[in-house]
């Protein structure tokens, strides 16, 4: 997917991450529901993001997002990211993800507030994996 | 929020409701220009025959840390179907951060034709009006720039060590924890962070969102005084600098100054914090 982004210009960037933000699929309820439980929103996302990790049988994570603000389409599109490109591998591999990533994923330009908030994501992502490892 | 022409501004042309847009957004002459924080959001959806200005990629010299020159301008302007008699009604998100900070450029260019959508993006969207996906098709327009012209709304680094000198009047627009140096940014993000936290000398600290209504449209005059000059001692003679971190938020407190309340030497000083922040020997307070 980095590769696939590196090549595209900035138009086609925005529209390959809108097209995943349209893919997005909210935290199934057996999972939670609403109001969602603060110890899951994302810290400093203004898109009021919320993360769960579900523990799998063979030891991996599936993560589930919520973007609760209606305007969060980067938060969204970064959801469907994470969840693809996360869920499903090694726990270790997960856990040394560098938030500073959403910077080859959304653009060198993406703003300083944008781009906290979506590092946001993915740090308390790879911070389930490294609670993981811990416990392990 | 009451009607435009109600709330007391000094310049109420330079702000237009929704409602004028809805009505007026393809008129000959007009041109609708979203600028946003989000790269996302224009291409998600966008006001019918809107197209997009982007604050990094069209606004800013892509190598030094500066805008684009006279040249630039005209092309981006010739590109987006604005001509020098263009009418630009500028909206976005975040409560218009990225509109201001486009129309405070505009300004450097003699583009002075330029308004606000008052309630940006947000309140479009509140409205359940129209967006939509498809680009507009824009015929290329003419367009002849003047040279950029700095002196008159843009401050530089000197501008404001001369300014602390005869104890000029500052905003500083950030949140009381950057203001009070409490919060520096993530290390993670050294392009825009700064190596040292506080506020330069002087500054009074409001802000910028005491300006806004919660549905994101500017407070009327009377509430703006009561903040500016109530609180934060301005008067409209006053030579007035104002910062943030890098010029954004600081362009909506300019506006407000300037074309809402009527000051008429308001200056936005972009490089803002991460310049001051980072560079050796200024003078800083907690």
């Amino acid at each position: 997917m980095l590769e696939e982004l590196d090549g595209l210009d900035r138009v086609e960037r925005a529209q390959y991450l809108l097209e995943l933000s349209d893919e997005f699929s909210e935290v199934p309820e057996v999972i939670a529901t609403r109001p969602f439980p603060e110890n899951r929103r994302v810290p400093k996302c203004e898109s009021e993001a919320f993360v769960w990790a579900q523990d799998q049988d063979d030891g991996t994570l599936k993560f589930h997002y919520a973007v609760e603000n209606p305007l969060g389409i980067s938060a969204r599109a970064m959801g469907v990211i994470l969840d693809e490109t996360l869920s499903g591998q090694p726990v270790d591999q997960v856990a040394s993800v560098p938030p500073d990533i959403v910077h080859r994923i959304f653009g060198r330009q993406l703003s300083m507030g944008k781009g906290e908030g979506l590092a946001a994501m993915v740090e308390y992502s790879t911070y389930e994996a490294r609670r993981r490892l811990q416990s392990r | 929020m009451s009607d435009i022409n109600s709330r007391g501004y000094a310049n109420a042309d330079a702000l237009v409701s929704t409602d004028w847009v809805a009505k007026h957004g393809n008129d000959d002459g007009v041109r609708i220009v979203e600028s946003n924080e989000d790269p996302l959001l224009y291409p998600s959806g966008h006001i019918p025959g809107a197209v997009e200005i982007d604050w990094a990629a069209d606004l800013n010299d892509q190598l030094r840390r500066d805008y684009l020159d006279r040249d630039g301008f005209a092309s981006l302007m010739s590109s987006k179907g604005i001509s020098n008699d263009t009418t630009v009604v500028l909206y976005g998100d975040r409560s218009n951060w990225w509109a201001c900070y486009a129309l405070w450029i505009f300004q450097l260019f003699g583009h002075t034709n330029a308004k606000i959508m008052d309630g940006g993006r947000l309140k479009w969207e509140a409205e359940g009006r129209e967006l939509t996906r498809e680009a507009p098709n824009v015929a290329a327009a003419s367009y002849n720039a003047p040279e950029r012209d700095d002196s008159v709304v843009r401050a530089f680094r000197d501008d404001v060590l001369t300014h602390i000198g005869i104890s000029g009047q500052m905003i500083d627009v950030r949140s009381p924890e950057e203001y009070s140096g409490e919060r520096l940014h993530m290390p993670d993000f050294p392009n825009e962070g700064a190596l040292r936290g506080g506020h330069i000398p002087g500054a009074a600290n409001v802000p910028w969102a005491t300006a806004a209504n919660e549905d994101g449209t500017f407070k009327d005059a009377s509430a703006l005084r009561d903040i500016y000059e109530g609180n934060a001692g301005l008067d409209s003679d006053d030579d007035v600098i104002v910062y943030c971190r890098i010029g954004e938020r600081s362009s909506h407190t300019w506006f407000v100054l300037t074309n809402l309340l009527g000051y008429g030497n308001v200056k936005n000083y972009d490089g803002s914090w991460t310049e001051w922040g980072n560079s050796v020997g200024v003078p800083i307070e907690k």
